[in-house]
């Protein structure tokens, strides 16, 4: 296939019939009709993944999400590197959340070595953190995700209309993205995080502008929460299993216990126990399910579902504002919670620049020894687990990387079987740009899912 | 008098992380005016619209690791007037061509449970070995400002105002004691090409290539040095050379002087 002859869209773009979509009929009776809704190359996504979902008599019989980004064997090279390099390589998997690969690898390094990171060094992670958050969430619902809600094929066009909303957006993702140049660097790939802490701190006083434009963030926020509550979303609550960490104190970003809504509670060493990959019966496909149970669901939802008491006052009145429960389950209102978590971020991180210390030394001192370390952080799309194991000198012997979407992959497909069968009848472009929007519920990130076990690359 | 049609932008993915188009939305002050001066034609992280080729610019990320990519880059070669490669996947092989010095198929059977479903080359290569670049910005990921001056420079016709010079350029420019003299820290920055405003030496840390060889790096000179005055083993000088730009010339060819070593 070719992404240059893909079906071009033309004209204008707010008619849904702007989608690369193809209907078949495949039999000469009307009552055995096959319908199939298929997009080579979706848009508004993290790397490159298709899906087709096909239809006979009203059933969907296949329902597949594809991932043909090619893959690039992490796992595999970073076998022999030294345990120091492993944050700055992994965090080329992704982009758009490199954090979270720096945070799941120095954590799963210093278990390794029995080393902790607490005080200032510990906050200063969880501010980094949040600043991922900001950016790529907002990058996600305001840039990627909102068009879907308004009818624009971009957030170029959406400005033309509606140019206050975007500038907002793209200012408050500035703000998180400020946050991740100054204290990691650089936004993409910082170079400012180690094993046992950071390189270099910042002083105080070169946050003071930082600081400014968080709480103008924090008000802009508030107002763009409230906005995304009141978007028409789809009947479309699911029955799923989350899962998420759980801190005793906090929302979750670093730490905790995995737990779930079906009474998962396990330490985060026993994730690959429990966390299982399984052959579904309606696809070739392996299947991340829960040992013994199904397929189960990460990121926004799964840690706002588990985790409402533990955010902040100014966040939960605000989600609450906004027409949310104390957990949700309808993917489409996932742009809510992702605006919640931004707020949530934004305080964080005010909070955080609040009572700054500046630590007594940029990281800790440890000692290398042969062992195995696990890490597991929260994502902005959900749970990214590692896995590490060293010998004395500290160089990788084996390395497991399980990121979030990878994960989320089969209950994205069990989303589109139930999406679709309900709405069979609807034209063929709308029904093609509903099934994208519900793939963009999830925000995936295929880039991240490409070295995952469950990669399928057509021969073709 | 007509009005002009706008340049039509077009952002191609090969295997890479996103990073280095990511950059195209992180400009987030200049993401408007960008898009005021040229029409997106084909952006699929950002846009589900696409136009039909010809493209006037097409910026093109990643590197080519299976057969159905290396032709898929001569279409887009052929669809497109200018072609800049951005990033280090594009105009080096990026840290997957680390699968170069390797066996491919023993890569393959070490991380996916299906082997036969994998459909992969056994080099991971540049842009530039495939089709003719116009332009290659360098930079893991790359600097958007950078991005910003190569589109802006094409727009007014005029050649990009990128340097090729090395990082120590830009640690004397910002004024940042050198690592290595004055800590002792083993940087590539004397050998890798400036764009980053030597950033890592201005946080504490040794410079690890980003932004690949300079014009005319003396990576030998660097690499006995780092032997000699900081006692570095062999096997962690091959390590600092095969990282993101393993795959250009003069990294690959200086790493090779320390095969089969040992720390």
């Amino acid at each position: 296939m070719s992404t240059l002859t893909t079906d071009s869209a033309a004209g204008d773009f707010r008619e849904p019939a702007a989608s690369p979509g193809e209907t078949r009929d495949t039999a000469t009776n009307l009552r055995l009709k096959t319908k199939t809704v298929r997009v080579d190359a979706l848009a508004r996504v993290e790397g490159e993944g298709a899906f087709h979902v096909k239809v006979k008599d009203g059933k969907v019989e296949e329902a597949e999400l594809r991932i043909y980004e090619p893959p690039r064997f992490f796992e595999a090279f970073l076998r022999g590197r030294a345990y120091a390099e492993a944050p700055d390589i992994t965090a080329r998997i992704c982009g758009i959340c490199p954090v979270a690969y720096q945070m799941s690898a120095v954590h799963a390094m210093e278990e390794a070595f029995g080393v902790q990171v607490t005080g200032p060094l510990r906050d200063l992670r969880r501010l980094l953190y949040c600043g991922e958050w900001i950016e790529s969430h907002v990058l996600h619902a305001f840039l990627l995700h909102a068009p879907d809600f308004l009818g624009y094929a971009d957030a170029i066009q959406m400005a033309g209309d509606h140019p206050d909303l975007v500038t907002q957006a793209l200012r408050i993702k500035k703000a998180g993205n400020d946050i991740v140049a100054l204290l990691g660097g650089r936004e993409i790939h910082p170079i400012n995080v180690r094993v046992g802490g950071f390189y270099h701190i910042p002083k105080r006083r070169e946050w003071d502008k930082i600081v400014e434009e968080l709480k103008w963030a924090r008000d802009a926020m508030i107002e763009l929460v409230r906005w995304t509550g009141q978007l028409p979303f789809p009947d479309f609550e699911q029955e799923y299993e989350f899962v998420a960490l759980r801190h005793p104190d906090e929302y979750p970003f670093n730490e905790g216990r995995l737990v779930s809504n079906c009474g998962l509670d396990i330490p985060i060493a026993a994730f690959e126990e429990f966390m299982i990959e399984e052959h579904a019966p309606h696809s070739t496909a392996l299947h991340a399910a829960i040992k013994g149970r199904a397929n189960y669901f990460v990121g926004p939802l799964a840690r706002y579902s588990l985790n409402f008491d533990r955010l902040s006052p100014l966040a939960q009145a605000t989600a609450k504002e906004a027409g949310l429960g104390v957990e949700c389950r309808n993917p489409f209102q996932s742009i809510v919670v992702r605006g919640v978590e931004t707020l949530y971020a934004i305080d964080e991180a005010l909070r955080i620049l609040d009572h700054y210390t500046m630590p007594d030394a940029p990281s800790v001192s440890y000692t290398v020894q042969a062992g195995v370390g696990h890490g597991c952080t929260e994502a902005p799309r959900g749970i990214l687990y590692h896995r590490y194991v060293l010998d004395e000198k500290g160089m990788i012997v084996a390395a497991q990387i399980t990121p979030p979407t990878a994960q989320n992959q089969a209950t994205i497909e069990a989303d589109l079987r139930a999406f679709v069968e309900p709405r069979a009848h609807l034209p063929l472009n709308e029904l093609t740009w509903q099934c994208e929007q519900a793939i963009r519920n999830y925000d995936p990130c295929i880039s991240c899912s490409t070295h995952f076990l469950r990669v399928q690359v057509e021969r073709d | 008098m007509a009005t002009k049609r706008k340049p039509r932008l077009a952002v191609w993915k090969f295997a890479s992380c996103d990073g280095c188009q990511l950059s195209l939305l992180d400009c987030e002050d200049e993401l408007l005016a960008v898009t005021g001066q040229v029409e997106i034609a084909y952006f699929l992280e950002a846009s589900r619209a696409v136009l039909e080729g010809p493209y006037d610019v097409s910026l093109v990320e990643g590197s080519i690791t299976t057969p159905g990519d290396a032709e898929r880059i001569r279409e887009i070669r052929e669809a497109s007037k200018f072609l800049v490669a951005i990033g280090a996947c594009a105009t080096a092989g990026g840290i997957q061509a680390l699968r170069n010095f390797a066996d491919v198929r023993e890569f393959t059977a070490a991380v996916y449970a299906h082997p036969e479903y994998i459909d992969t080359l056994k080099r991971s290569s540049p842009i530039a070995e495939h089709v003719f670049v116009d332009f290659e910005l360098r930079g893991c990921p790359i600097n958007k400002y950078q991005l910003v001056e190569v589109i802006s420079a094409y727009l007014h016709g005029r050649k990009p105002n990128i340097p090729t010079y090395s990082v120590c350029m830009e640690c004397k420019l910002r004024g940042a004691p050198c690592v290595m003299v004055a800590a002792g820290i083993a940087c590539l920055g004397p050998v890798t090409q400036a764009g980053c405003q030597a950033l890592c030496p201005a946080y504490g840390r040794g410079c690890f290539g980003c932004y690949g060889p300079m014009e005319t790096p003396n990576t030998a000179a660097l690499t006995a040095w780092w032997r000699d005055q900081l006692g570095m083993a062999p096997a962690a000088i091959q390590r600092a050379l095969r990282t993101y730009n393993a795959g250009s010339e003069a990294f690959r060819k200086e790493s090779e002087a320390y095969e089969h070593a040992h720390d």
